[in-house]
């Protein structure tokens, strides 16, 4: 076993030296696929991640392939999940894989960024919607709203918008975006709070469909407020948004030896800054997670009639753990609006709701290395995958009608991504315990 | 500027009562799912949208050889319920029954699941479209009779041929359908499983049938509002089925959610009140809040009915069972 997988991974530093492409990434992938499932001793199992960690940077740096950055999620989540690896390996090799492989293979192909800052955003934002839905049980289907809210906050003020209401001097400079990222913390749980105090009181289905229209209101308002007074531009979107400016961030790079050019600098700065709010919000995670909200939580989700008679109170409890959702998609929010300098209301629809669910689902709900897989794996799918299909269809299909694009059909495979894991994972690719044993229970 | 509301008043009266069958007859498959399964039907706006498009087909192939329009509504209505209620069928049959089977207590995987149904759906029928036309964006095809129009009461209600038949099949639909669940053997079944779903297994009643032709009904009436909006509204995309099937649900809760003469009366509040601010606001605000804030309307309604009278108009308290 140990000698069937070793030489598999071997192969493919090989091949990942001499032919690097998307063929030699599906190679890799089993190859960590036969170091994650087959039977191996530890150290074995640990020499291989490494290795494994190195091939698929190597590959990475020479091809720009992103199946790649595909392959180096598989080994995170290996690393965080896989027993008996020595703590000080987990984290180096996590390290590494975080703050060199990945902004190396971002040098040689600046698309790995965009992938990577993306996932970031979309993880974080997944790890607050399982605070909602997978500690607490609450099914939050218009979550994207406040993103929208967090992302509307610095819009407005971070660019010329806000001279339609107030006077000053907007736009705001760029370094009151960290200022904004607290406020939309504030806003986004208001919001939420807002939102919260009808919807809560609501059994769990009537609090999806409610969840859902508000979200819609949130996207309508977007759409609509730009009269009497113009506050959100409308359907065009706002922009240009300020960008928070990094000339202290290119000084330290260089002292470290490291050359940035102007298409880098931000992507290195935006995907830092976001590996550092993934990084926070894991913490409050793990934090909720064994606190007496948590398990507070917990027991909601699992009975409330229960729950209430040991003395918890429902409404604040669940409001509680809703703001604090909002909280972390709000922060997102700024960060995403900033990072792309436009918002519109096209970026806060049902499917984006949908798509931030269909990452905790993925994953497992409760489970925190769960909602970071779900949130790569369907981020690279939306933005990757289907595209690259697509190209392939309209090079080698041409008979096949230009509306039919695989592209556009996201929903379909969110959709089949839902229906598939609720029949026959509903505890995800990585369970979290508790929830595994209340599936299989039933 | 109370002169203006009351010329428009008739019109807007009338024209809330053709949107309020609509959503009434969507509100009936909402609530006779959760009446047996206590589950939302998300996918059922979807079904509503498959009728619309059915609908949309036959007028589009068959409306040069079939002379009365009448007589091509009639076949657009029966193969639009028909091919609704048959997807609606296949959908509990491969995604809802594998749960059940399952035994799942938890309450978000139903529901996740019918999101995730609802999804496909929406994509299937963009794909055969697109397979087909090239194109998504569908128009129903105008035919002469059912355009014919005239003018009620001095000229304070512009009515059209196609409204009064909208009217007049889902009056018709909701008198069968009253029949059929208090006058019927399957109907008694249905209530039965209803109520209580081990005992009438008990009983000698099949649920898993039983639940079937829930669906094939809920279904097919769901298609068949479908086929008369895409006449009513003419312009019919794979994603429709969406606002109009939350309001529907909107209508089915403002009913009371399992009641089926609540289901129709919410429906017909819903259609007006969503008709009357859709016309006034922009009147009320001097245009500074237009038509667009109408479904924040219906959305804000479905909060207060939820907060003040969560059992609905006809519905009863139930109590939770520990």
């Amino acid at each position: 076993m140990s000698a069937v997988a070793l030489l598999l991974t071997l192969a493919f530093l090989g091949l990942a030296y001499l032919a690097p492409g998307a063929l030699t990434n599906v190679f890799g992938l089993v190859a960590l696929g036969a170091t994650a499932f087959l039977r191996l001793p530890p150290q074995t199992r640990t020499l291989n991640l490494a290795l494994l960690t190195l091939a698929f940077t190597l590959g990475l740096v020479r091809s720009g392939n992103t199946l790649g950055l595909i392959g180096l999620v598989g080994v995170l989540v290996a690393l965080t999940t896989l027993p008996r690896i020595p703590t000080w390996i987990r984290g180096l090799l996590g390290l590494a894989i975080l703050l060199l492989s990945v902004p190396m293979a971002g040098f040689a192909n600046t698309f790995i960024f965009e992938l990577g800052i993306q996932i970031g955003i979309y993880a974080a934002m997944a790890l607050g919607l399982n605070v909602v839905v997978g500690m607490a049980g609450l099914l939050d289907l218009g979550y994207a709203a406040f993103f929208a809210v967090g992302a509307y906050t610095w819009a407005i003020f971070g660019s010329e918008q806000a001279r339609n209401f107030l006077a000053g001097n907007f736009p705001l400079p760029g370094e009151y975006m960290y200022l904004f990222m607290l406020i939309a913390v504030a806003t986004t749980a208001l919001t939420g709070l807002l939102i919260g105090l009808p919807a809560l009181r609501l059994r769990g289905d009537y609090l999806a469909i409610v969840t859902l229209g508000l979200g819609e209101v949130v996207r309508i308002l977007a759409n609509n407020l730009d009269h009497p007074i113009n506050f959100t531009n409308g359907p065009q979107g706002i922009t240009p948004i300020q960008r928070p400016p990094i000339d202290w961030f290119r000084s330290l790079m260089e002292r470290l030896g490291i050359r940035l050019d102007q298409t880098t600098d931000y992507q290195l700065f935006f995907y830092l800054l976001v590996l550092l709010m993934i990084g926070l919000v894991v913490l409050v995670n793990l934090n909720l997670a064994n606190s007496r909200f948590g398990r507070a939580w917990v027991a909601i989700r699992e009975d409330e009639i229960a729950a209430r008679s040991m003395g918890i109170p429902l409404l604040p409890t669940k409001l509680l753990a809703f703001m604090t959702g909002a909280a972390f998609s709000g922060v997102m929010g700024v960060i995403f609006a900033a990072q792309r300098t436009f918002v519109s209301p096209e970026s806060f629809t049902l499917l984006a709701s949908i798509t931030i669910l269909g990452m905790v689902i993925l994953g497992g709900m409760g489970s925190i290395p769960g909602a970071i897989l779900g949130a790569a794996a369907l981020t690279i799918l939306n933005l990757d995958i289907l595209k690259t299909f697509s190209e392939f269809v309209r090079t080698s299909l041409p008979q096949i009608p230009s509306q039919v694009d695989p592209a556009k059909y996201e929903r379909l495979v969110f959709g089949l991504i839902l229906v598939l894991m609720m029949i026959f994972r509903p505890e995800g690719l990585i369970p979290e315990k508790r929830h595994k044993a209340e599936m299989e229970e039933a | 500027m109370l002169e203006q509301i009351l010329a428009l008043l008739p019109q807007v009266i009338f024209d809330g009562f053709i949107l309020g069958f609509v959503y009434a007859m969507v509100a009936l498959g909402y609530t006779m799912v959760y009446g047996v399964l206590e589950l939302i039907n998300f996918a059922h706006s979807e079904i509503f949208m498959i009728g619309a498009v059915v609908g949309v087909e036959v007028f589009r192939y068959l409306a040069p050889h079939v002379d009365s329009g009448f007589l091509l509504l009639l076949l657009a209505l029966v193969l639009g319920g028909a091919v609704a209620g048959v997807t609606a069928i296949l959908v509990e049959r491969f995604a809802y029954r594998p749960l059940r089977k399952r035994g799942t207590t938890n309450r978000l995987v139903p529901l996740i699941t019918a999101i995730g149904v609802s999804f496909i759906l929406q994509d299937l029928v963009r794909l055969v479209e697109g397979l087909w036309h090239n194109e998504f964006f569908l128009r129903m095809r105008t035919v002469e009779d059912l355009e014919g129009s005239v003018e009620l009461f001095g000229g304070a209600i512009f009515a059209q041929t196609k409204s009064f038949i909208l009217m007049g099949v889902s009056i018709l639909m909701l008198l069968g359908l009253t029949y059929l669940v208090n006058r019927t053997k399957l109907g008694v079944a249905i209530r039965a499983v209803a109520q209580d779903l081990s005992t009438a297994s008990l009983m000698g009643i099949d649920p898993d049938r039983i639940i079937s032709r829930t669906f094939l009904i809920g279904g097919s009436l769901g298609g068949v509002a479908g086929v008369l909006f895409a006449l009513q509204y003419t312009t019919i995309t794979p994603y429709v089925g969406f606002l109009p099937g939350l309001k529907a649900f909107t209508a089915a809760v403002l009913g009371g959610i399992g009641n089926i003469p609540g289901a129709m009366l919410g429906g017909l509040v819903l259609g007006q009140l969503e008709n009357f601010f859709g016309t006034y606001l922009p009147i009320l605000t001097n245009g500074n809040f237009g038509t667009e804030y109408k479904d924040v309307v219906a959305f804000l309604i479905l909060i207060l009915i939820l907060l003040l009278r969560p059992q609905g108009l006809l519905g009863q308290v139930v109590k939770e069972k520990v």
